[in-house]
């Protein structure tokens, strides 16, 4: 299959907004994939650090619907290693706060076992609550 | 003895309440008394990443003001803020930063925190316990050593946010020794672990069970295969998922072998030859006390 990228203005318009909230120039991505390699949820993820990274330049808004957003679980390893200088965890940061700003949440808390929840140290409930819901 | 201001968070005084006791006895051994910080209230557990976002740092400014003021008001002799927690250290330094450096956010949240009693300035330098311990010096460690580590092989875990991202880090994120020169100090023998600062999955142990249990397996074998007969951690979240978490691992992995995951803190009560009454050493899934007693380190009362 031939793909294809159209940089149209709605494109345009989501790479700005992803970058003016994370206040990280994606552009500055040159796809070398170290964030990739150092991400230990990778495994975990749909699409790679690194492909976020470059769905989020070319403007395609079906990176908001990527298991990855809400995997990375902010542990800066991409951030220590970048050699540009990025932060990828705070595009993914972004791309989640875009989805939790209109009330889409990723965490159902019925969901989750009544004795299971006993058991975590309060830190647990409150960073999962702030990471994945709104 | 020195006074200093402590913050203790979320966790501290409740699921990993015997982390405090312990820090807070070992401090005393050090001749630091490490007062809790009067008003405090939750940081946030993690650091709000996007930029527009003020309101989620105004938990953590009104820490840091709060100390500023109670260390003024009580002449503490250190007034700087002692925490514990791995996030809580993470969450307070990044914010503080920000304070420090973007003049119109700092504007911004002290015309929210108006009921306040004065502004803050970015003033609080906020330090984790090791990064004291660090700096009262691994030779006076060493002279209260008076039950050494020496039969022990210890692994020291780090995780994400002690270290990383660097400007708030506690030691070279990719490199860190801080712990390793700890437990060189209580005369323990040390095992390098390549998965030191891995991260163990964090807050996905509530809904996302499996990811944590994956990592913390690779995490607790790594340091076995190097040798390791425990591990020390300085977290209550790293240590929620790798003591608590093997109890899902070994349903996984048929092949596993339990090891006792604690704080450093609780080594160096029994290194300092302090009371074990309160040390929360039955506090944990995989209980150390077996290991303790095997090396006639501890001994049933």
């Amino acid at each position: 299959m031939i793909k294809k990228a159209i940089i149209s203005e709605a494109s345009e318009t989501f790479c700005k907004k992803v970058i003016e909230l994370s206040g990280e120039i994606v552009s500055r991505c040159d796809q070398c994939g170290t964030c990739t390699g150092s991400c230990p949820m990778v495994i975990e993820m749909d699409i790679s650090p690194s492909q976020m990274m470059r769905l989020v330049l070319l403007g395609d808004e079906s990176v908001l619907e990527m298991k990855t957003i809400w995997i990375c679980a902010s542990c800066f390893s991409c951030t220590a290693r970048c050699p540009r200088g990025l932060d990828a965890s705070k595009v993914a940061e972004a791309l989640r706060q875009m989805k939790l700003r209109k009330a889409i949440h990723y965490l159902h808390l019925e969901e989750i076992d009544r004795e299971e929840l006993k058991k975590f140290p309060q830190m647990v409930l409150v960073a999962a609550y702030r990471k994945l819901t709104g | 003895m020195k006074r200093i201001p402590y913050y203790p968070g979320c966790s501290l005084q409740t699921k990993a309440k015997h982390f405090e006791t312990t820090a807070m006895a070992v401090a005393e051994a050090l001749d630091y008394e490490m007062i809790t910080l009067p008003r405090w209230n939750c940081c946030g557990a993690v650091h709000s990443l996007t930029s527009d976002d003020l309101m989620h740092h105004i938990a953590p400014v009104t820490t840091l003001l709060r100390s500023k003021e109670f260390s003024e008001a009580n002449q503490l002799d250190d007034s700087r803020l002692v925490v514990l927690c791995a996030m809580c250290l993470n969450v307070l330094k990044r914010t503080n930063k920000r304070v420090i450096e973007l003049i119109d956010d700092r504007t911004k949240m002290n015309d929210f925190l108006y009921l306040e009693s004065s502004k803050y300035d970015g003033s609080t330098q906020v330090i984790h316990f090791l990064e004291l311990l660090k700096e009262i010096g691994w030779d006076v460690l060493s002279r209260k050593v008076t039950h050494p580590l020496s039969n022990l092989s210890v692994s020291p875990y780090y995780g994400c946010l002690l270290l990383r991202p660097k400007e708030v880090g506690i030691d070279d994120p990719e490199a860190p020794v801080i712990q390793e020169n700890l437990l060189h100090s209580l005369q323990a023998k040390v095992v390098e672990n390549p998965l030191k600062n891995r991260c163990c999955g964090s807050y996905h142990t509530l809904a996302d069970k499996q990811v944590v249990v994956d990592l913390s397996y690779d995490i607790l074998t790594n340091a076995q295969k190097a040798g390791a007969e425990i591990i020390t951690t300085s977290c209550p979240l790293c240590a929620f998922n790798l003591d608590q978490r093997q109890e899902d691992i070994i349903k996984k992995y048929s092949g596993f072998k339990k090891i006792p995951v604690v704080y450093f803190t609780e080594l160096m009560m029994i290194a300092f030859g302090l009371p074990l009454k309160n040390a929360g050493l039955d506090q944990h899934y995989v209980d150390p006390r077996p290991l303790f007693i095997e090396k006639e380190m501890y001994h049933e009362e």
